[in-house]
């Protein structure tokens, strides 16, 4: 484990606490304005087009200003924790990635290594860099379909057909990989579904020398457009403490000036072997938020060729473990072996079996600190799951956030968290 | 981990390079203001519950077993390598720490609680609790108790029963028949 100092701003943001009280995640109208009876309740959503998804603020309003605000979410609840009680282990293995439907590598990568981590399982190198590149292929996708929709709001609509056709290109190398665009499946209990498709490299290179000069283009739309310098900077202003006493985390951590990121901090898959800088910066603000996802994407495609260089040297290496009890065993094995037959109407029928005990996994998604928690009593389906959905800690920094808010800002502020509902709800 | 003094102090278990430290329910906000203040955990993560009813029971997936592993004398024990550790109590509520410093480190802290007993409110020591607490009481039914808010959250306000528990039914809608009425 690599240690690191988390920098801490030498003029706070903001002096003391903004963290409303008694209830830390509502932000109360003062009573004496509430009396002057020109206070007017709002109910922003639960369905407006710029609330990604269906979220319910209630938003008190005096004239402009926001002077109280309630976040109400659970309209996209599914029960997909309970769901997958139900299921056998690598049947579950498709439930994360619809949890967060934008960032569904990294959700099915966190089940999968928690799984994996029960089962005590050595993946084979070759596995440990393809997920690693997907995860950041994913991560640009994840950023990529904020930026578009977080500027759509904000007036600038011509960010979000630059943006959306970056991420057709990825979601043609997800294809290209595993068949489906979203929600691909492709990780499995102990490496890959299926080897990498011939093809794929060049493709990616691709890609790789594309995007930078992508990344070039919208920062050129944005980054000193006096509209967006307007709309973003000093606004939703966050202190590294608040932000981090209300467990704030990923970019919105970053944006307080706080050093942090598990792939470095706490490396899991390939990130200890890559060569990547973590954008961090003091402000706390929208703005600082935007320019922490601009420069994450430009060093995501950084780790993408690294990885590239790697796997371009494994043909022929296995992509998944051999464990039998866990991995189906070779498709041609079935053919000759009853041993392998065995194994794989076992697995197939009755699921592979996790040692009893509880893990909690956590990795760094675009988001912030995706954890999954699991639970096994020995058998082949988990007696619990749960994740730790960082949109849904995201929002409980709403009240905080909106202080001195007017009603404009609000929505740059919640786009700024970056929050997928599906997860917030599960 | 600086030893022994976390309050109300159980067990502390070493499992999956994981820490696993027990404390008395009624000393959790004392342990935790200690982790906090004293060992650095000032990031709170995740707040689990978990309902261990039927666990470890027979009835749950058909199985016999012995604790030490499979008796092949008797049938039916093919299901369980073995069975799982008895639980102390129905509900644990697990609380994932993180310490966000030069050294980060990970813990779990958890309590153990039975049916209709009060978790006490770590709001107080860590503000992102809030949401955390009122998703266990709506999907699990623990009370917290001296949580600010405690209301249902993913759930309507007047959904009934609390589906994360092992006894909620799986299918079904209640049937109102015409008799009834």
């Amino acid at each position: 484990m690599t240690a690191t100092a988390p920098s801490v701003r030498r003029t706070p943001i903001y002096e003391g606490t903004r963290i409303p009280s008694p209830i830390p995640t509502v932000l109360a109208t003062p009573p004496d304005l509430a009396a002057t009876g020109d206070v007017m309740t709002v109910n922003f959503g639960p369905n407006h087009p710029s609330t990604h998804g269906v979220l319910r603020l209630v938003v008190d309003l005096y004239g402009e200003d926001v002077t109280g605000l309630a976040a109400v979410v659970g309209y996209l609840h599914t029960g997909f924790e309970k769901n997958m009680e139900q299921k056998t282990w690598w049947k579950c293995i498709t439930y994360p990635e619809r949890i967060d439907y934008v960032s569904f590598q990294n959700n099915e990568y966190v089940f999968v290594a928690a799984v994996e981590k029960l089962l005590d399982l050595e993946i084979p190198p070759k596995a440990t860099w393809m997920r690693t590149l997907l995860c950041e292929l994913n991560r640009i996708h994840s950023h990529l379909v904020w930026l578009g929709t977080s500027a759509l709001e904000l007036g600038a609509i011509s960010m979000f057909w630059y943006a959306f056709r970056e991420r057709e290109q990825i979601l043609d190398l997800f294809e290209l990989v595993a068949g489906y665009r979203m929600h691909t499946r492709y990780f499995q209990v102990g490496g890959l579904a299926e080897d990498i498709p011939r093809g794929f490299y060049p493709e990616a290179r691709k890609f790789c020398d594309w995007m930078p000069r992508a990344i070039d283009d919208y920062e050129t739309l944005l980054t000193r457009n006096k509209i967006w310098l307007e709309r973003t900077e000093g606004i939703g202003l966050l202190s590294a403490a608040d932000a981090i006493a209300l467990g704030q985390s990923g970019p919105v951590l970053r944006a307080s000036g706080v050093d942090w990121d598990l792939r470095r901090v706490e490396p899991y898959l390939a990130y200890h072997q890559v060569d990547f800088r973590v954008p961090v910066f003091p402000e706390g603000d929208v703005y600082a938020r935007y320019r922490v996802h601009m420069q994450e994407m430009r060093e995501s495609v950084r780790i993408v060729e690294q990885c590239l260089d790697r796997l371009e040297h494994m043909e022929g290496d296995p992509w998944i473990a051999d464990d039998r009890k866990v991995v189906l065993p070779p498709r041609h094995e079935l053919h000759t072996s009853m041993e392998s037959l065995i194994h794989h109407f076992k697995i197939v029928t009755e699921g592979f079996r996790v040692p009893e005990g509880e893990a909690y996994m956590a990795i760094e998604s675009p988001r912030g600190e995706l954890g999954c928690y699991i639970c096994s009593d020995g058998g082949p389906k988990p007696w619990r799951v749960k994740f730790r959905a960082p949109s849904f800690v995201a929002l409980q920094a709403t009240a905080t956030m909106m202080t001195d808010a007017l009603i404009a800002d609000m929505i740059a502020i919640v786009g700024s968290l970056d929050t997928v509902m599906g997860e917030v709800d599960r | 981990m600086s030893d022994p003094v976390v309050p109300g102090l159980v067990s502390i278990n070493e499992e999956h390079r994981e820490t696993t430290i027990v404390v008395e329910t009624a000393r959790l906000v004392e342990a935790a203001t200690h982790l906090r203040d004293e060992e650095g955990f000032n990031f709170l993560s995740d707040i689990t519950a978990v309902d261990y009813l039927g666990w470890a029971g027979a009835d749950v997936s058909g199985y016999i077993g012995t604790r030490a592993g499979r008796d092949l004398n008797r049938p039916m024990t093919q299901g369980y390598q073995a069975v799982p550790l008895a639980k102390p109590k129905r509900f644990a509520m697990n609380y994932h720490l993180l310490s966000i410093s030069e050294e980060p480190r990970r813990v779990r802290l958890q309590v153990w609680a039975d049916e209709g007993e009060a978790v006490p409110s770590v709001v107080p020591v860590w503000p992102t609790a809030d949401w955390h607490e009122r998703e266990a009481w709506d999907m699990m039914g623990i009370a917290v108790a001296g949580h600010p808010n405690l209301e249902r959250i993913l759930l309507d306000d007047d959904w009934e029963g609390h589906p994360l528990r092992k006894d909620y039914p799986l299918g079904g809608e209640p049937v109102r028949f015409s008799e009834a009425e």
